[in-house]
């Protein structure tokens, strides 16, 4: 066992400065952050309103409707229950069609490649932030207000909060479409159109395809929450048997959300896979 | 080179246009039948959701002039003509905006920190046991699936009408999706510093301190910071449940007709998200450089 020679700490000292010696800024910046990000929650938590007796009484209340929950109970309204969902599943598949529809000409306009001028291009990017920015609930309300209550207005309303997120996605797509095929059709003489439908569309399409199959998915979810608000679909039933505290009524609509959830989640899986081949599933 | 293209014998040709129409004609039927399917689902979609076009012709006049009238002030006059009548509650409204910030920053860090502790056993890699992994993955399953506002309709009646329901809703909603997120990182993390430490006698839990937490810390970080600009969106909306926030305020205002003061609310969430929106993104892209930032 050769020993070691002791490092010489003042010859590596003067090498490396920066390792030995940290700014103070560097050192304190990482405890001041964290300290930061604690203090905040400390003051949320006393800001909304927390304490540790309505934590535990809410928790055992939380434990006993858990118990009552069991086991689901579709009672005699499986029927009911069964058309909601088929509701559900059609705001979710007729939603999302209208929104690609109706995005696909729109996000055109927003694509760098297609309309080189910022000026035009700028409106139509905030108009589809803004409608970004409000939630599909926002403007399943506001549909009510002018079609009335229903899954129609469920529709409606995904279709324009989709709407905004299709436009982006859909241009951003357009925007890393290859130049060179678009270059093609020019030089054998096609319009501005033929550029669009045999450069690019070819292009983009199963791109978009999968990502209407994505958004078909994920509204299920969402249309699952919009009849909370009156808009129709299993959301109804699940917000009126929380508030009659039928429990085993609503464990048994959960299960129902789950399980519809997974089989959509199967089915698009498989149709991304048959359009867009393994490697963009993931 | 005034005669690069070749022609080929006829013969040759008529059977290479063949072989390529059957090729093409199986597409389009493939093609056709799929667009058939997908129409017929349409139909049965629009049965089901008692779609009607004709309310909507009738009434699309409504919508427009639902945007019109919620930028009007109730003397007639435009809302942006007089903004100190058309926010004329922003103390309250700034408060509320205040408390939703609050609730999805804390719901966002408890759900971060539930995540944090689950996912070590969630990982394929890191798992202790293969039992366990599956109990723990079923359970942040569970929690992803169940949109957050059907936690917070449960939780209201458990804990009582207010903030706290929104942010332990939040929270649950966030620990499952993080938690799926976060052991996806450490799935993917590099396994020889873990055999390193293993080597020298360390324990499970010294394995993960040393070996796979510096690792991956920056990308938790910025999956929780991209969850916080979700939970903002999610946020606006709870107080329609009765779970705190902004919400409380807008679906007063929606169902009431008082119309100024949605697009007023309306203005203020969009703004606010914006601003969280491109706050976040700049500290994702100082925080862990720019690859980050996607």
């Amino acid at each position: 066992m050769s020993q070691l020679p002791k490092p010489d700490t003042d010859a590596l000292r003067s090498k490396y400065p920066d390792v030995f010696d940290r700014p103070a800024s560097a050192r304190l910046a990482m405890p001041a952050m964290i300290l930061a990000v604690f203090a905040i929650f400390v003051f949320g938590l006393v800001d909304l309103g927390f304490s540790p007796a309505k934590l535990m009484s809410g928790l055992s209340q939380l434990g006993w409707i858990t118990v009552m929950m069991i086991p689901p109970d579709p009672g005699s309204s499986l029927p009911a229950y069964l058309a909601a969902l088929g509701e559900t599943l059609s705001i979710a598949v007729l939603g999302t069609t209208i929104a690609a529809i109706l995005a696909l000409p729109v996000s055109l306009l927003a694509a760098r490649n297609i309309i080189p001028s910022q000026l035009l291009r700028f409106p139509v990017r905030r108009f589809l932030d803004s409608i970004r920015g409000v939630d599909t609930l926002i403007w399943a309300l506001v549909w009510i207000n002018v079609v009335g209550l229903g899954p129609f207005a469920g529709v409606l309303a995904i279709a324009v909060a989709d709407f905004g997120a299709f436009g982006k996605l859909f241009s951003e797509a357009i925007e890393a479409a290859d130049g060179k095929q678009v270059e093609g059709i020019r030089a054998s003489g096609g319009n501005a159109l033929h550029e669009i439908r045999f450069g690019l569309m070819p292009q983009v399409l199963p791109v978009i395809a999968g990502q209407v199959l994505y958004f078909i998915e994920s509204n299920t979810r969402s249309a699952t929450i919009i009849g909370i608000v009156g808009a129709g679909g299993i959301g109804l039933q699940l917000a009126e048997q929380i508030r009659v505290l039928e429990w085993q009524k609503v464990s048994f609509l959960i299960l129902m959300i789950l399980v519809a959830v997974a089989a959509i989640d199967w089915i698009s899986g498989k149709l991304r896979f048959a359009i867009i081949g393994q490697r963009a599933v993931a | 080179m005034a005669n690069a293209i070749s022609i080929l014998p006829d013969q040759q040709l008529a059977v290479l246009n063949d072989t390529y129409r059957k090729a093409v004609a199986r597409k389009r039927l493939k093609a056709s039948l799929a667009a058939v399917v997908f129409f017929a689902a349409l139909i049965i979609a629009a049965i089901g959701a008692e779609v009607n076009l004709r309310t909507l012709f009738t009434y699309f006049g409504n919508f427009v002039s639902y945007f019109d009238r919620i930028l009007t002030l109730e003397d007639g006059t435009r809302v942006w003509t007089n903004f100190g009548e058309w926010f004329w509650g922003w103390q309250k409204w700034l408060k509320m905006l205040g408390e939703t910030i609050l609730i999805s920053y804390v719901g966002t860090l408890i759900g971060a920190v539930l995540a944090f502790v689950l996912n070590f056993f969630a990982a394929q890699n890191t798992s202790p046991a293969p039992w366990l992994r599956f109990v723990i993955r079923r359970l942040l399953e569970f929690a992803r699936t169940v949109p957050g506002i059907v936690f917070a309709l449960i939780f209201v009646i458990a804990f009582g009408l207010g903030p706290m329901a929104g942010v332990l809703a939040i929270a649950v909603h966030s620990a499952g999706a993080l938690g799926k997120l976060f052991s996806e990182i450490v799935e993917n993390a590099d396994m020889k510093p873990l055999e390193g430490v293993r080597s020298t006698g360390a324990s499970w839990l010294s394995c993960m301190r040393f070996a796979v937490l510096p690792q991956v810390t920056a990308g938790y970080a910025s999956y929780a910071l991209l969850r916080f600009e979700i939970n903002v969106r999610e946020a606006s909306v709870m107080g329609f449940v009765g779970a705190g926030g902004i919400g409380q305020e807008l679906v007063v205002a929606i169902r009431k007709f008082y119309y100024s003061d949605v697009s007023a609310i309306l203005v203020t969430i969009i703004v606010t998200v914006f601003a969280i929106d491109i706050t976040t993104g700049w500290l994702r892209g100082k925080l862990f450089g720019k690859e980050a930032r996607a």
